[in-house]
Protein backbone atom coordinates (compact mmCIF):
# COMPACT_ATOMS: atom_id res chain seq x y z
CA UNK A 1 0.00 0.00 0.00
CA UNK A 2 2.92 2.33 0.74
CA UNK A 3 4.17 1.92 -2.83
CA UNK A 4 0.66 2.78 -4.12
CA UNK A 5 0.65 6.15 -2.36
CA UNK A 6 4.24 6.87 -3.34
CA UNK A 7 3.47 6.40 -7.04
CA UNK A 8 0.20 8.32 -6.70
CA UNK A 9 1.72 11.42 -5.11
CA UNK A 10 4.79 11.34 -7.38
CA UNK A 11 2.81 12.31 -10.47
CA UNK A 12 1.18 15.34 -8.86
CA UNK A 13 4.30 17.40 -8.12
CA UNK A 14 7.69 15.70 -8.53
CA UNK A 15 6.96 14.43 -12.02
CA UNK A 16 4.05 16.64 -13.03
CA UNK A 17 3.53 15.73 -16.71
CA UNK A 18 3.15 19.30 -17.95
CA UNK A 19 5.33 21.53 -15.82
CA UNK A 20 8.18 19.18 -14.88
CA UNK A 21 8.33 16.48 -17.56
CA UNK A 22 7.22 19.00 -20.25
CA UNK A 23 5.17 16.36 -22.12
CA UNK A 24 2.01 16.80 -24.13
CA UNK A 25 2.00 20.55 -24.61
CA UNK A 26 0.02 20.52 -27.85
CA UNK A 27 -3.44 19.67 -26.47
CA UNK A 28 -2.76 21.41 -23.15
CA UNK A 29 -2.22 24.79 -24.79
CA UNK A 30 -5.06 24.32 -27.26
CA UNK A 31 -7.86 23.33 -24.87
CA UNK A 32 -7.01 25.57 -21.91
CA UNK A 33 -9.24 28.42 -23.15
CA UNK A 34 -11.88 27.65 -20.52
CA UNK A 35 -12.09 25.69 -17.27
CA UNK A 36 -14.87 23.50 -18.76
CA UNK A 37 -12.64 22.36 -21.61
CA UNK A 38 -9.72 21.76 -19.25
CA UNK A 39 -11.87 19.49 -17.07
CA UNK A 40 -13.27 17.67 -20.12
CA UNK A 41 -9.80 17.09 -21.55
CA UNK A 42 -8.47 15.89 -18.19
CA UNK A 43 -11.32 13.41 -17.84
CA UNK A 44 -10.53 12.08 -21.31
CA UNK A 45 -6.81 11.78 -20.57
CA UNK A 46 -7.49 10.15 -17.18
CA UNK A 47 -9.73 7.50 -18.74
CA UNK A 48 -7.25 6.69 -21.52
CA UNK A 49 -4.24 6.68 -19.19
CA UNK A 50 -5.95 4.44 -16.61
CA UNK A 51 -7.15 2.03 -19.28
CA UNK A 52 -3.86 1.86 -21.17
CA UNK A 53 -1.73 1.53 -18.02
CA UNK A 54 -4.05 -1.24 -16.74
CA UNK A 55 -3.99 -3.25 -19.97
CA UNK A 56 -0.31 -2.67 -20.72
CA UNK A 57 0.70 -3.75 -17.20
CA UNK A 58 -1.55 -6.81 -17.42
CA UNK A 59 -0.17 -8.02 -20.76
CA UNK A 60 3.43 -6.92 -20.20
CA UNK A 61 4.81 -10.47 -20.00
CA UNK A 62 2.84 -11.73 -23.00
CA UNK A 63 3.98 -9.06 -25.45
CA UNK A 64 7.27 -9.73 -27.27
CA UNK A 65 9.69 -6.87 -26.75
CA UNK A 66 10.11 -6.17 -30.46
CA UNK A 67 6.43 -5.39 -31.17
CA UNK A 68 5.62 -3.68 -27.88
CA UNK A 69 5.27 -0.10 -29.24
CA UNK A 70 2.70 -1.01 -31.95
CA UNK A 71 0.77 -3.06 -29.39
CA UNK A 72 0.74 -0.16 -26.93
CA UNK A 73 -0.44 2.23 -29.66
CA UNK A 74 -3.33 -0.06 -30.58
CA UNK A 75 -4.35 -0.36 -26.91
CA UNK A 76 -4.21 3.43 -26.51
CA UNK A 77 -6.09 4.06 -29.76
CA UNK A 78 -8.85 1.69 -28.62
CA UNK A 79 -9.37 3.61 -25.38
CA UNK A 80 -9.26 6.94 -27.26
CA UNK A 81 -12.00 5.65 -29.57
CA UNK A 82 -14.10 4.69 -26.53
CA UNK A 83 -13.62 8.14 -24.97
CA UNK A 84 -14.44 9.81 -28.28
CA UNK A 85 -17.73 7.91 -28.61
CA UNK A 86 -18.66 8.45 -24.92
CA UNK A 87 -18.03 12.22 -25.14
CA UNK A 88 -19.96 12.44 -28.40
CA UNK A 89 -22.95 10.69 -26.79
CA UNK A 90 -23.06 12.21 -23.30
CA UNK A 91 -21.32 15.65 -23.39
CA UNK A 92 -21.76 16.87 -26.99
CA UNK A 93 -20.96 20.50 -26.07
CA UNK A 94 -17.51 19.58 -24.73
CA UNK A 95 -17.00 17.13 -27.62
CA UNK A 96 -17.54 20.02 -30.06
CA UNK A 97 -15.31 22.40 -28.08
CA UNK A 98 -12.41 19.92 -27.87
CA UNK A 99 -12.66 19.13 -31.59
CA UNK A 100 -9.68 17.24 -33.02
CA UNK A 101 -7.77 17.49 -29.74
CA UNK A 102 -9.86 14.68 -28.20
CA UNK A 103 -8.85 12.05 -30.82
CA UNK A 104 -5.32 13.49 -30.72
CA UNK A 105 -4.93 12.07 -27.18
CA UNK A 106 -3.72 8.99 -29.07
CA UNK A 107 -0.43 10.74 -29.96
CA UNK A 108 -0.10 12.49 -26.59
CA UNK A 109 3.41 11.69 -25.36
CA UNK A 110 2.19 11.41 -21.74
CA UNK A 111 0.16 8.27 -22.45
CA UNK A 112 2.70 6.36 -24.56
CA UNK A 113 5.45 7.63 -22.25
CA UNK A 114 3.80 6.14 -19.15
CA UNK A 115 3.03 2.86 -20.96
CA UNK A 116 6.63 2.51 -22.11
CA UNK A 117 8.45 3.90 -19.06
CA UNK A 118 6.24 2.61 -16.26
CA UNK A 119 3.38 0.21 -17.01
CA UNK A 120 5.46 -2.14 -19.19
CA UNK A 121 7.80 -2.77 -16.24
CA UNK A 122 5.47 -2.74 -13.22
CA UNK A 123 2.52 -4.75 -11.85
CA UNK A 124 -1.09 -3.69 -12.40
CA UNK A 125 -1.84 -2.04 -9.06
CA UNK A 126 1.17 0.32 -9.02
CA UNK A 127 0.53 1.13 -12.68
CA UNK A 128 -2.97 2.27 -11.77
CA UNK A 129 -1.51 4.42 -8.99
CA UNK A 130 0.95 5.91 -11.47
CA UNK A 131 -1.86 6.64 -13.95
CA UNK A 132 -4.00 8.28 -11.25
CA UNK A 133 -1.11 10.40 -10.00
CA UNK A 134 -0.12 11.59 -13.47
CA UNK A 135 -3.77 12.33 -14.29
CA UNK A 136 -4.25 14.41 -11.15
CA UNK A 137 -1.05 16.29 -11.94
CA UNK A 138 -2.30 16.89 -15.49
CA UNK A 139 -5.69 18.09 -14.23
CA UNK A 140 -4.09 20.52 -11.76
CA UNK A 141 -1.74 21.89 -14.41
CA UNK A 142 -4.54 22.33 -16.96
CA UNK A 143 -6.79 23.93 -14.33
CA UNK A 144 -4.05 26.43 -13.43
CA UNK A 145 -3.53 27.50 -17.05
CA UNK A 146 -7.21 27.60 -17.96
CA UNK A 147 -8.17 29.42 -14.74
CA UNK A 148 -5.76 32.26 -15.53
CA UNK A 149 -6.74 32.38 -19.20
CA UNK A 150 -10.49 32.34 -18.60
CA UNK A 151 -10.39 34.73 -15.62
CA UNK A 152 -8.32 37.42 -17.37
CA UNK A 153 -9.36 36.64 -20.93
CA UNK A 154 -13.12 36.82 -20.41
CA UNK A 155 -13.17 38.84 -17.18
CA UNK A 156 -15.06 36.23 -15.19
CA UNK A 157 -15.51 32.54 -14.50
CA UNK A 158 -18.26 30.16 -15.50
CA UNK A 159 -18.55 26.45 -14.86
CA UNK A 160 -20.71 24.25 -17.14
CA UNK A 161 -23.03 27.12 -18.03
CA UNK A 162 -23.29 28.69 -14.57
CA UNK A 163 -21.82 32.19 -14.21
CA UNK A 164 -19.73 32.07 -11.03
CA UNK A 165 -18.59 35.70 -10.87
CA UNK A 166 -17.44 38.62 -13.00
CA UNK A 167 -14.47 40.81 -12.24
CA UNK A 168 -15.24 44.54 -11.74
CA UNK A 169 -13.09 46.23 -14.42
CA UNK A 170 -11.98 43.28 -16.56
CA UNK A 171 -15.59 42.12 -16.90
CA UNK A 172 -16.34 45.03 -19.22
CA UNK A 173 -12.99 45.16 -20.95
CA UNK A 174 -11.32 41.71 -20.82
CA UNK A 175 -7.78 40.92 -22.02
CA UNK A 176 -9.02 39.00 -25.06
CA UNK A 177 -5.44 38.18 -26.08
CA UNK A 178 -5.26 35.55 -23.35
CA UNK A 179 -8.01 33.32 -24.78
CA UNK A 180 -6.51 33.59 -28.27
CA UNK A 181 -3.74 31.12 -29.24
CA UNK A 182 -0.83 33.55 -28.54
CA UNK A 183 -2.16 33.98 -24.99
CA UNK A 184 -1.62 30.28 -24.31
CA UNK A 185 2.09 30.64 -25.06
CA UNK A 186 2.31 33.76 -22.87
CA UNK A 187 0.61 32.19 -19.83
CA UNK A 188 2.60 28.97 -20.18
CA UNK A 189 5.93 30.84 -20.51
CA UNK A 190 5.22 32.96 -17.42
CA UNK A 191 4.04 29.95 -15.39
CA UNK A 192 7.17 27.96 -16.28
CA UNK A 193 9.37 30.93 -15.35
CA UNK A 194 7.46 31.35 -12.06
CA UNK A 195 7.91 27.68 -11.12
CA UNK A 196 11.62 27.98 -11.83
CA UNK A 197 11.85 31.13 -9.74
CA UNK A 198 10.10 29.37 -6.84
CA UNK A 199 12.54 26.47 -7.17
CA UNK A 200 9.94 23.84 -8.06
CA UNK A 201 11.64 23.36 -11.42
CA UNK A 202 15.32 23.35 -12.27
CA UNK A 203 16.79 26.01 -14.56
CA UNK A 204 18.66 24.95 -17.69
CA UNK B 1 -9.86 27.16 -57.56
CA UNK B 2 -10.55 29.94 -55.04
CA UNK B 3 -11.63 27.29 -52.60
CA UNK B 4 -8.26 25.51 -52.94
CA UNK B 5 -6.32 28.74 -52.42
CA UNK B 6 -8.42 29.47 -49.32
CA UNK B 7 -7.67 26.02 -47.87
CA UNK B 8 -3.98 26.34 -48.66
CA UNK B 9 -3.49 29.83 -47.19
CA UNK B 10 -5.82 29.05 -44.30
CA UNK B 11 -3.73 26.14 -43.08
CA UNK B 12 -0.33 27.53 -44.09
CA UNK B 13 -0.61 30.98 -42.55
CA UNK B 14 -3.84 31.95 -40.79
CA UNK B 15 -4.53 28.74 -38.88
CA UNK B 16 -0.87 27.82 -38.82
CA UNK B 17 -0.28 24.34 -37.41
CA UNK B 18 2.23 25.43 -34.78
CA UNK B 19 1.31 28.91 -33.62
CA UNK B 20 -2.49 28.77 -33.97
CA UNK B 21 -3.43 25.08 -33.71
CA UNK B 22 -0.57 23.97 -31.41
CA UNK B 23 0.04 20.84 -33.47
CA UNK B 24 3.62 19.62 -33.59
CA UNK B 25 5.02 21.66 -30.71
CA UNK B 26 7.62 18.99 -29.84
CA UNK B 27 9.73 19.55 -33.00
CA UNK B 28 9.12 23.29 -32.64
CA UNK B 29 10.88 23.26 -29.26
CA UNK B 30 13.22 20.34 -29.93
CA UNK B 31 14.54 20.34 -33.48
CA UNK B 32 14.51 24.05 -34.23
CA UNK B 33 18.04 24.73 -32.98
CA UNK B 34 19.79 24.63 -36.38
CA UNK B 35 18.54 25.79 -39.77
CA UNK B 36 19.58 22.57 -41.54
CA UNK B 37 17.77 20.34 -39.05
CA UNK B 38 14.65 22.49 -39.19
CA UNK B 39 14.60 22.20 -42.98
CA UNK B 40 15.04 18.41 -42.93
CA UNK B 41 12.32 17.99 -40.34
CA UNK B 42 10.00 20.25 -42.30
CA UNK B 43 10.58 18.31 -45.53
CA UNK B 44 9.97 15.00 -43.76
CA UNK B 45 6.72 16.33 -42.28
CA UNK B 46 5.46 17.68 -45.63
CA UNK B 47 6.22 14.33 -47.29
CA UNK B 48 4.54 12.21 -44.62
CA UNK B 49 1.54 14.57 -44.33
CA UNK B 50 0.93 14.44 -48.08
CA UNK B 51 1.19 10.66 -48.34
CA UNK B 52 -0.81 10.11 -45.14
CA UNK B 53 -3.58 12.44 -46.35
CA UNK B 54 -3.94 10.57 -49.64
CA UNK B 55 -3.76 7.16 -47.95
CA UNK B 56 -6.30 7.97 -45.24
CA UNK B 57 -8.65 9.52 -47.83
CA UNK B 58 -8.60 6.29 -49.82
CA UNK B 59 -9.13 4.20 -46.69
CA UNK B 60 -11.90 6.48 -45.51
CA UNK B 61 -13.83 6.41 -48.78
CA UNK B 62 -13.24 2.82 -49.89
CA UNK B 63 -13.14 0.94 -46.58
CA UNK B 64 -14.51 2.83 -43.58
CA UNK B 65 -17.55 4.49 -45.16
CA UNK B 66 -18.76 1.57 -47.42
CA UNK B 67 -18.58 -0.86 -44.48
CA UNK B 68 -20.09 1.61 -42.02
CA UNK B 69 -17.21 1.47 -39.55
CA UNK B 70 -16.30 5.16 -39.37
CA UNK B 71 -15.86 4.84 -35.60
CA UNK B 72 -12.67 2.84 -36.26
CA UNK B 73 -11.04 5.92 -37.84
CA UNK B 74 -8.59 6.78 -35.05
CA UNK B 75 -7.18 3.24 -34.85
CA UNK B 76 -6.97 2.93 -38.65
CA UNK B 77 -5.30 6.31 -39.14
CA UNK B 78 -2.63 5.82 -36.49
CA UNK B 79 -1.76 2.33 -37.78
CA UNK B 80 -1.65 3.53 -41.38
CA UNK B 81 0.59 6.45 -40.45
CA UNK B 82 2.92 4.22 -38.42
CA UNK B 83 3.18 1.69 -41.27
CA UNK B 84 3.60 4.41 -43.89
CA UNK B 85 6.44 6.07 -42.03
CA UNK B 86 8.29 2.74 -41.87
CA UNK B 87 7.72 2.13 -45.58
CA UNK B 88 8.81 5.63 -46.59
CA UNK B 89 11.92 5.21 -44.47
CA UNK B 90 12.82 1.91 -46.15
CA UNK B 91 12.05 3.30 -49.60
CA UNK B 92 14.19 6.40 -49.14
CA UNK B 93 17.01 4.31 -47.67
CA UNK B 94 17.10 2.10 -50.79
CA UNK B 95 16.66 4.82 -53.40
CA UNK B 96 18.23 8.03 -52.16
CA UNK B 97 20.96 7.82 -49.52
CA UNK B 98 21.60 11.57 -49.45
CA UNK B 99 17.96 12.31 -48.63
CA UNK B 100 17.97 9.45 -46.13
CA UNK B 101 20.94 10.89 -44.29
CA UNK B 102 19.32 14.33 -44.27
CA UNK B 103 15.95 13.10 -42.92
CA UNK B 104 17.49 10.23 -40.96
CA UNK B 105 16.40 10.30 -37.36
CA UNK B 106 13.43 12.60 -37.94
CA UNK B 107 11.35 10.14 -39.95
CA UNK B 108 10.57 7.67 -37.12
CA UNK B 109 9.75 10.57 -34.79
CA UNK B 110 6.99 11.73 -37.12
CA UNK B 111 4.75 8.78 -36.25
CA UNK B 112 3.85 10.42 -32.95
CA UNK B 113 3.78 13.95 -34.36
CA UNK B 114 0.33 15.43 -33.75
CA UNK B 115 0.54 17.42 -36.99
CA UNK B 116 0.29 14.29 -39.17
CA UNK B 117 -2.64 12.70 -37.34
CA UNK B 118 -4.09 16.23 -37.05
CA UNK B 119 -4.21 16.80 -40.82
CA UNK B 120 -5.90 13.45 -41.45
CA UNK B 121 -8.54 14.23 -38.79
CA UNK B 122 -9.07 17.74 -40.20
CA UNK B 123 -9.49 16.31 -43.72
CA UNK B 124 -12.01 13.75 -42.50
CA UNK B 125 -13.84 16.26 -40.30
CA UNK B 126 -14.17 18.88 -43.05
CA UNK B 127 -15.14 16.26 -45.64
CA UNK B 128 -12.47 17.37 -48.12
CA UNK B 129 -12.12 15.72 -51.53
CA UNK B 130 -8.87 13.99 -52.51
CA UNK B 131 -7.51 17.14 -54.16
CA UNK B 132 -8.57 19.38 -51.26
CA UNK B 133 -6.99 16.95 -48.77
CA UNK B 134 -3.67 17.04 -50.63
CA UNK B 135 -3.73 20.84 -50.84
CA UNK B 136 -4.57 21.04 -47.13
CA UNK B 137 -1.66 18.72 -46.30
CA UNK B 138 0.70 20.73 -48.48
CA UNK B 139 -0.43 24.02 -46.90
CA UNK B 140 -0.23 22.67 -43.37
CA UNK B 141 3.20 21.16 -43.97
CA UNK B 142 4.61 24.30 -45.58
CA UNK B 143 3.26 26.49 -42.75
CA UNK B 144 4.85 24.10 -40.26
CA UNK B 145 8.20 24.27 -42.08
CA UNK B 146 8.00 28.06 -42.33
CA UNK B 147 7.61 28.45 -38.56
CA UNK B 148 10.37 25.91 -37.89
CA UNK B 149 12.76 27.85 -40.16
CA UNK B 150 11.88 31.24 -38.65
CA UNK B 151 12.28 29.78 -35.17
CA UNK B 152 15.69 28.26 -35.97
CA UNK B 153 16.93 31.67 -37.15
CA UNK B 154 15.77 33.32 -33.94
CA UNK B 155 17.19 30.46 -31.84
CA UNK B 156 20.68 30.90 -33.30
CA UNK B 157 20.67 34.53 -32.11
CA UNK B 158 19.07 33.59 -28.81
CA UNK B 159 21.93 31.24 -27.93
CA UNK B 160 24.27 34.22 -27.52
CA UNK B 161 21.69 36.57 -25.97
CA UNK B 162 21.70 37.30 -22.24
CA UNK B 163 18.34 35.82 -21.22
CA UNK B 164 17.28 35.91 -17.54
CA UNK B 165 18.18 32.61 -15.87
CA UNK B 166 14.59 31.51 -15.17
CA UNK B 167 13.52 32.19 -18.76
CA UNK B 168 16.25 30.18 -20.49
CA UNK B 169 15.23 27.33 -22.78
CA UNK B 170 11.54 26.44 -22.85
CA UNK B 171 9.95 29.64 -21.41
CA UNK B 172 11.69 31.97 -23.84
CA UNK B 173 10.87 29.63 -26.73
CA UNK B 174 7.22 29.90 -25.69
CA UNK B 175 7.42 33.70 -25.63
CA UNK B 176 8.79 33.65 -29.18
CA UNK B 177 5.94 31.33 -30.09
CA UNK B 178 3.57 33.97 -28.74
CA UNK B 179 5.17 36.76 -30.80
CA UNK B 180 5.09 34.60 -33.95
CA UNK B 181 1.47 33.77 -33.20
CA UNK B 182 0.58 37.45 -32.91
CA UNK B 183 2.37 38.19 -36.19
CA UNK B 184 0.55 35.42 -38.03
CA UNK B 185 -2.70 36.52 -36.41
CA UNK B 186 -2.38 39.71 -38.46
CA UNK B 187 -2.94 37.71 -41.67
CA UNK B 188 -6.41 36.81 -40.41
CA UNK B 189 -8.29 39.02 -42.86
CA UNK B 190 -6.74 37.95 -46.15
CA UNK B 191 -8.97 34.97 -46.98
Amino acid sequence: MGRFWKELTKGVVISNPLFILALGFCPALAVSTSVDNAIGMSVGVTFVLLGSNLIVAAIRRAVPNIVRIPVFIVVIATFVTVVNLLFHAFVPAIYEALGIYLPLIVVNCIILGRAEAFASKNPVLVSIADALGISIGYLLALLTISFIRELLGTGGLSLFGHELFTLPVLGEDPMTLLILPPGAFLVMALLLALFRKLGVMKCE
Amino acid sequence: MNNLIAIFLGLAIINNFIVAKFLGLCPFFGVSKKLGNALSMGLAVILVMLIASVATWIINHYILIPFGVEYMDIIMYILVIAALVQMIELFIKRTNLILYNALGIYLPLITTNCAVLGITLINAGEGYTLLESSIAALGGGLGFTLILIIMSGIREKLEIADTPRVMRGLPVAMLIGMLLGLTFFGFGGIV
